[in-house]
């Protein structure tokens, strides 16, 4: 199996530095959440390993390939994305989206072969849509698109699974069906598995490790356990919040105190 | 219409489906319904404008003496010889060049709806018309010899101000490496402007020069014999051939940069290379038939109505309709008014335009 390693990685807008050295490891087969506030980085930091905002500096190695210095196939062989913002054509059906993900594996000229489709109906089956192929995009519901575009990241045939907020505009039931199948993907199909999240409790039931990202940095990273500190999480959000175990999971449950704590 | 344009792959389950299985069909990427269909219009318009005229020619007279022309067939067509010289010298070239710039402007208007992610782009979007203009307008009003070695240098204008506008439309939007798509858009409405302007300028100074040029940006057939066909053969080749390689990347394109360039689609080159093929190929055709309107746009929304979505089709598709569609304007042109002739691009517009709006007007939902 894979390991993802960003060393000191480094990426800015203009002038602006927005990611400020980087260092996280994840291994193939884990599932690890980046939480932290709105601007903290963690969507740049997605879109600095998939090759779309270039790094300043730093590397980004999977295995003994530093992906920064790839093409953008070779790098798309390797790393797949699940951006946030859903955005499918509306003219297109299902399956040939999802088919959409071979493309760093043909030649400019090559058509799909019926390999291709293979690993394409293989990806609708492991994320349930096959009975959507010949839907449009435009029929879906948001739930649909997102395993749609799952099932384009699968069709890649990456060791690196990338996604941007995979829960954001789900409902509960779909969320947590999303959270799911990430797991299983990385725990089944060994993939290495780096997502953002917002709640930090999904983080931490369904993320085996969870790192934590503030201005740019990583502030701390381990098990929920370990980052979920009141401290830590006050400082961070610069709200006041509570701490408790989950009654099931025993993994931590972070609830908020309304107006600071103050009566 | 659904089923032809249908991805059905042969998986190891069998699938829960209509079809019982979802396999891949040779017509994935030649659709043979549709291309059958256009091939058709295609022959069919061809025939009828080389032997509508002031002269009619029977079909089989026009089929007779185009196999004289073949090996193997011996000359005995019993017609008289006026029906050649006017098969061979004045329709058939012109119903070749009508159809190499039909298909030029059509694949141009297809590959443009898809780069913009617009439905309302046309070949003429990025600066190739007003450049053209310009360029053409200069030939014909300044006092400079009008022919280069027995050549009409209007053309030669064209094709060079046309080039040159769209490189100046692409290099003022270039962002530090990337060329972003609405920049482009914008810059292509200033230069644009600004290139309309003094063409209106130019015109306006050499009052014998504004009628001329004034056809000439309607669009029209300007003679010549073979030789224009000859000259704008290569680069409506050269350029399909970048278009039908790359379309693919524009159907990926199609979800958006960000997700394209994700899927390993080097974007940026791809923009410079679909917007240099497409511009070579409307240059080339606008060089010699002027500004004529509504095929790049009008085209490729049929066609995308009958095959769908993917460029693999609709480019080679819409070369093929664009032909046929301008080989009948050209007819229409040429005869509705006989012997005076208008300008195609008006043609075009007033058969094209209410057609569009029937088209729009049966869109359930965007096609796009």
């Amino acid at each position: 199996m894979s390991t993802l390693k960003l060393s000191n990685l480094s990426a800015s807008y203009g002038t602006r530095p927005v990611l400020r050295g980087v260092t996280l490891g994840v291994a193939g087969g884990e599932a690890l959440a980046l939480v932290g506030p709105n601007g903290a980085g963690k969507s740049t930091l997605i879109r600095a390993i998939s090759g779309v905002v270039p790094a300043r500096g730093g590397e980004v190695w999977l295995d003994d390939v530093n992906l920064l210095t790839l093409s953008p196939s070779e790098r798309a062989k390797r790393v797949a994305v699940v951006p946030q913002m859903i955005h499918l054509p509306d003219a297109f059906t299902v399956g040939e989206i999802v088919l959409m993900g071979r493309t760093p594996h043909l030649p400019l000229w090559a058509a799909e072969s019926r390999r291709d489709c293979e690993i394409a109906w293989q990806a609708m089956k492991r994320t349930q849509i096959e009975s959507l192929a010949e839907r449009r995009a435009h029929e879906l519901s948001g739930g649909e698109q997102q395993r749609a575009v799952i099932a384009r990241a699968l069709a890649q045939e990456p060791r690196v699974l990338l996604l941007d907020e995979p829960t954001a505009h789900l409902d509960l039931r779909h969320q947590i069906a999303t959270l799911e199948l990430i797991q299983s993907l990385a725990k089944d199909s060994g993939l290495v598995v780096l997502m953002t999240l917002h709640d930090l409790n999904q983080a931490a039931i369904y993320a085996d490790r969870v790192a934590l990202m503030s201005q740019g940095e990583i502030v701390a990273q381990g098990s929920a356990a370990e980052v979920f500190t009141a401290g830590q999480l006050s400082k961070v959000y610069g709200v006041r919040v509570a701490l408790a175990a989950h009654p099931v999971h025993g993994t931590p449950l972070v609830a908020p105190i309304a107006n600071g704590g103050h009566e | 219409m659904r089923k032809s344009r249908t991805l059905l792959l042969c998986g190891g389950t069998p699938p829960p489906l209509r079809s019982g299985c979802w396999e891949l069909k040779q017509s994935h990427i030649i659709a043979m319904k549709p291309l059958v269909f256009c091939l058709a219009a295609l022959a069919v318009s061809a025939l009828a404008a080389v032997a509508i005229g002031a002269v009619p020619i029977p079909p089989g007279a026009i089929i007779a003496l185009l196999l004289s022309r073949l090996p193997f067939f011996p000359a005995s067509a019993p017609y008289p010889d006026t029906f050649a010289t006017i098969l061979f010298e004045i329709r058939l070239p012109r119903v070749a060049l009508t159809a190499l710039m039909g298909a030029a402007l059509a694949a141009a208007g297809t590959t443009y709806q898809g780069l913009f992610r617009n439905p309302l782009a046309d070949p003429y979007l990025v600066g190739v018309a007003s450049g053209a203009g310009l360029g053409a307008t200069i030939a014909l009003t300044f006092p400079i010899p009008n022919t280069f070695i027995g050549m009409s240098l209007v053309p030669v204008g064209a094709f060079v101000g046309a080039i040159f506008t769209v490189a100046l439309v692409v290099l003022s939007a270039q962002v530090g490496r990337t060329t972003p798509i609405s920049t482009m858009l914008l810059a292509g409405v200033a230069v644009g402007a600004f290139t309309s302007a003094f063409t209106t300028f130019l015109m306006l100074r050499s009052p014998e020069g504004l009628r001329r040029a004034f056809n000439w940006l309607l669009g029209g057939y300007s003679g010549g014999g073979w030789l224009p066909v000859w000259i704008i053969l290569p680069y409506l080749i050269v350029g399909l051939i970048i278009l039908q390689f790359n379309a693919r990347a524009l159907n990926v394109l199609q979800l958006d940069e960000e997700q394209a360039r994700q899927l390993g689609i080097n974007v940026e080159r791809l923009k410079l290379i679909l917007v240099g093929a497409a511009t070579l190929m409307t240059a080339a055709a606008v060089a010699f038939g002027g500004l004529i309107g509504f095929v790049g746009l009008v085209v490729p929304h049929a066609l995308r109505m009958i095959t769908g979505p993917d460029y693999r089709k609709l480019i080679p598709l819409s070369a093929l309709g664009g032909a046929a569609f301008l080989i009948l304007a050209d007819l229409i042109a040429r005869t509705v008014l006989a012997p005076t002739e208008l300008p195609v691009g008006v043609v075009t517009a007033l058969a094209g335009a209410p057609f569009f709006v029937f088209l729009l007007r049966r869109l359930k939902r965007s096609v796009f």
